[in-house]
């Protein structure tokens, strides 16, 4: 087991395109960190070097106490699961979870032993024999998992393992993969694009966009308390409503309607998640319905407030109609950010 | 590359070794002795050499034999392209085709490929044979007094004949690829919208074959030029004499039987050039062909 | 569409055009055959008929054991034999030096890697025909003619192979390597454990197209051995064919019973593995 310490960690590529501006965070003992961002946000480049698939520009990377910047990927007791599982396809599953053990001149009985339990615990005993292609998108899937968990790692990495996989077969793995890390307690750094992935399996997350971090926190934190604009609008389905406002003498406005308080006097941006908005006839906001997504469970309205776009979130028993209607905003439920920079206040 | 790639240092040089080794000197040095000797004059007794500078080209170029050769190679080249291709053509696109029996005619449509040219030549021999070939006794029902290696004509139209009947399988093979390349739905939409077969082929299949063709184009081309010497020496029986001669076998003959080395060299050099414009036009077309697909 | 089978005049003409140019294909190669299996006398009074005759076993005999020239060296055994050494020297050296070359371009960080590429791909602009002269002169200064060395070398001296496998390489999925990295394989390792057998089918493709090009080589081969026990198959033909020239009864039955045997091999080849001819010759020559 170990605690993972990025120090200014950069990288840059020979084309000079700097894919991840210095970062620094560490990663706990035992921790699920989840690294989420649109592609090309720099989240893989960031697995990689923790892989020692890709070289470190400069800063230090420490797994457990070592520092491993020139340490190879082999030696650095880490293990990964790839996004197209990268299976050896001439080998037998078998084979394919005992592969790394054989290379490290482990006996023949003892790899047997340790394939046979991994297998047990990831329900493919029946499939040792066969080779990767005669198996099905989740049966590859936990391979990856067996052919990382047998080698007893400090570190497992994830990238995107689950974008394969449809969306029934995704939500199933993403509770067998966190119950399995539960169950090993093995340090996790976990890539995806996914926020509900990011959001469920995490213990804290880290949100990346074009190469900087823009957050780390709890699921929790990161859902409520977005650092950013960016965070706000990548986190969250539908995103959080995010509304041109001013604050004067003490009060944020947006248009004409009174929504929080803050002392400077600016124009700002304000955030409102669509299910902090609730309908109620003599609330403060009149907001034009537009549109209605049912969603079974619950329903979205879209609309506007004051020309500006806006989303509602409301529960199935909630009567709707489009046209016009009030609202109001639960307490504590406004985040605000900087015009410019989009910056929490 | 790949981005995760090996660093070492040694290792990779050693793999290399072998190839390199065997391209500087299989290759780089006979060509590039080649473009030398194509400057100088040999003594045919071996005495040395002068340098001439152009004068083997010019005197190349002056030669009514060596362009009496070149126009058979253009000749020759556009007949055996055309015929083989198109023949190939139409008979890959029945094959796709039919349901019956398909794979049986694939198989005897393309076996042929592992014929050796030389051995292609002895066919012709048979088939055109002074005393009873069975082509020369067809075509003497029209009239066609049919000499081979002793009337040019005829010669030349033996040569063209056997080079197309050993080109037909790689044309076919290629286009049988190419036919079954196509999507399946494709070819369905095509049936909604179209009721005309032929128009079908016209307007979809023979469009979409395009790269197939354009590629084809330069290997047939490339193919007549170079890969026809063991049927053109075997027709010839080994006596070029009179008879109509391509390029390379007139670089053979004048290098390696007539001991002009200069000459000959020159006449490599120009067809280096003429392979590598080949090569350069195919490249491009191969670009353009990835915006088809 | 109707359910019951409709005559079709089309369908009548797509097979007539079939068969057409499978006789075509065909029936050179049976007639060869059938002159084998007649006496000489007759052929030469007759030329090919329709008819079989019973002289195929004494013509067999004659191809393969009897010699023309001085030293008697060229029995079609012995050139079968060469032919052999050719073809199969020819694929494997071929497919061993291209592979390693491949795999040194794609899966290492070389810094000369560019240039190596076009040094090694410029070997694909000019075949061995328009350099054959300057190319006997070194085999000859190398002490390598009426070698199989000297035969089999000079032909591997294109990148074909080197070319196929390269793309072959760049198609296999970057985690791949990334994986047996992380499972602690080495370069020697991946190549032996993942990377070779991944090529399998890849590399019986380009065996047969190599065999078949190298057992095929005449040129070369016409140049390079004067020594008549180096004969090849493909080579000895000439010879016979200018022997059967200068004679009154050229024997006919030998010569074509000798070229059916030159080309049974490589044929035989392409009819049973089909498939992997067929991927080796389309997707080598991209």
């Amino acid at each position: 087991m170990a605690q993972v310490t990025l120090n200014n960690v950069r990288k840059v590529y020979p084309n000079g395109f700097e894919a991840v501006k210095p970062a620094s965070f560490a990663i706990n003992d035992g921790e699920f960190v989840v690294l989420v961002g649109p592609s090309g946000c720099g989240k893989s480049t960031m697995l990689r070097m923790i892989a020692g698939l890709e070289d470190i520009s400069s800063g230090e990377l420490n797994i457990g106490d070592r520092v491993v910047n020139d340490v190879d990927p082999a030696d650095r007791d880490i293990a990964m699961v790839f996004q197209n599982y990268a299976l050896y396809p001439h080998m037998t599953v078998a084979k394919n979870i005992g592969y790394g053990l054989k290379n490290r001149k482990i006996p023949a009985d003892q790899i047997a032993a340790k394939v046979q339990e991994a297998a047990t615990m990831l329900n493919l005993t029946e499939y040792l024999d066969r080779k990767p292609s005669q198996l099905s998108g989740g049966q590859r899937q936990r391979v990856a998992m067996g052919r990382a968990i047998v080698r007893d790692p400090s570190l497992f990495l994830f990238d995107e393992p689950l974008s394969n996989l449809d969306a029934k077969l995704r939500n199933q793995m993403r509770i067998e993969i966190k119950a399995l890390q539960r169950r090993l307690g093995v340090t996790s750094v976990y890539v995806t694009h996914d926020q509900v992935e990011a959001m469920t399996m995490a213990d804290r997350i880290i949100v990346m966009n074009g190469g900087v971090i823009e957050q780390i926190g709890t699921p929790s934190e990161v859902y409520h308390s977005p650092a950013s604009t960016f965070v706000a609008s990548f986190m969250g389905a539908p995103p959080m409503n995010l509304l041109n406002g001013h604050a004067a003498g003490g009060r944020v406005r947006v248009g004409d309607h009174d929504l929080h308080h803050h002392d400077q006097d600016r124009p700002l941006t304000v955030g409102i998640r669509p299910e902090d908005i609730v309908p109620d006839t003599t609330g403060p906001l009149q907001i034009n319905v537009s549109l209605i997504e049912e969603l079974g469970a619950h329903r979205l309205l879209h609309g506007t407030l004051q020309d500006q776009a806006i989303t509602i979130h409301v529960g199935k028993d909630h009567p709707v109609t489009t046209g016009p209607i009030y609202a109001a905003v639960k307490p504590n439920a406004v985040s605000l950010f900087d015009v410019e920079s989009g910056m929490r206040l | 590359m790949k981005r995760a790639g090996f660093s070492h240092r040694w290792l990779p040089i050693l793999f290399l070794v072998p190839q390199l080794a065997i391209i500087f000197v299989f290759f780089y040095w006979p060509a590039l002795h080649a473009i030398r000797s194509s400057f100088f004059l040999q003594d045919p007794f071996g005495f040395g050499e002068n340098f001439v500078g152009l004068k083997n080209y010019t005197a190349m170029f002056k030669s009514a034999a060596y362009m009496r050769s070149a126009w058979f190679t253009v000749i020759f080249t556009v007949l055996v392209t055309v015929l083989s291709l198109s023949i190939a053509l139409l008979l890959a696109v029945k094959a796709d085709k039919v349901i019956r029996g398909a794979k049986t005619y694939r198989t005897l449509l393309m076996w042929a490929y592992a014929v050796a040219p030389p051995v292609a030549g002895v066919i012709g021999l048979v088939l055109f044979d002074q005393s009873w070939g069975p082509i020369k006794d067809f075509v003497a029902l029209f009239g066609w007094d049919f000499r081979l290696g002793v009337n040019y004509f005829d010669t030349a139209f033996a040569m063209i004949f056997v080079s197309v009947w050993k080109q037909l399988p790689v044309n076919f093979i290629f286009f049988m690829s190419g036919l079954q390349s196509i999507p399946k739905s494709v070819r369905e939409a095509a049936l909604i919208d179209n009721r005309s077969a032929s128009g079908r082929f016209w307007d979809v299949t023979f469009p979409l074959l395009a790269p197939t063709g354009f590629f084809l184009l330069i290997t047939n081309i490339t193919y007549a030029l170079f890969d026809t010497f063991g049927i053109i020496d075997t027709i010839v029986k080994g006596k070029p004499g009179n008879n109509p001669m391509t390029l390379v076998y007139k670089v053979y003959v004048d290098g390696f039987r007539g001991n002009d080395l200069g000459g000959s060299s020159a006449q490599s050099v120009v067809l280096m050039i003429l392979v590598l414009a080949l090569t350069v036009f195919q490249f491009r077309l191969v670009e353009r062909r990835i915006h088809y697909t | 569409m109707t359910v019951s089978k409709r005559f079709r005049w089309s369908a009548v003409l797509d097979h007539s055009i079939l068969i057409m140019g499978a006789l075509l294909m065909i029936l050179p190669v049976v007639m060869l055959l059938q002159m084998a299996s007649t006496t000489d006398v007759h052929t030469m009074k007759n030329g090919p008929g329709l008819v079989f005759g019973d002289q195929l076993p004494l013509n067999f005999q004659k191809a393969m054991f009897k010699a023309d020239g001085f030293t008697g060296a060229n029995t079609g055994v012995r050139m079968l034999y060469n032919s052999m050494i050719l073809g199969f020297g020819f694929a494997i050296g071929k497919i061993v030096v291209g592979m390693m070359a491949a795999y040194a371009i794609v899966y290492f960080r070389l810094r000369f890697a560019t240039l190596a590429f076009w040094v090694i791909f410029t070997t694909l602009l000019l075949p061995l025909e328009v350099r054959i002269l300057p190319s006997y002169e070194i085999v000859q200064k190398l002490g390598m003619l009426n070698t199989y060395q000297g035969l089999i070398i000079p032909l591997i001296a294109s990148a074909t192979a080197t070319f196929f496998f390269r793309q072959f390489f760049r198609a296999i999925p970057e985690e791949l390597v990334e994986a047996a990295r992380i499972d602690g394989a080495g370069p020697i390792k991946f190549f032996v454990d993942i990377l070779v057998p991944l090529s399998r089918t890849m590399i019986a493709a380009m065996f047969i197209i190599m065999f078949i090009y190298g057992w095929n080589q005449y040129l070369w081969p016409t140049m390079i051995t004067t020594d008549e026990g180096m004969y090849t198959l493909v080579r000895g033909i000439k010879q016979i064919t200018q022997v059967n020239e200068g004679t009154n009864l050229p024997e006919y039955g030998r010569s074509n019973l000798l070229s059916i045997i030159a080309i049974l091999p490589p044929v035989l080849i392409v009819i049973f593995f089909q498939r992997w001819f067929v991927k080796g010759l389309t997707e080598s020559d991209k």
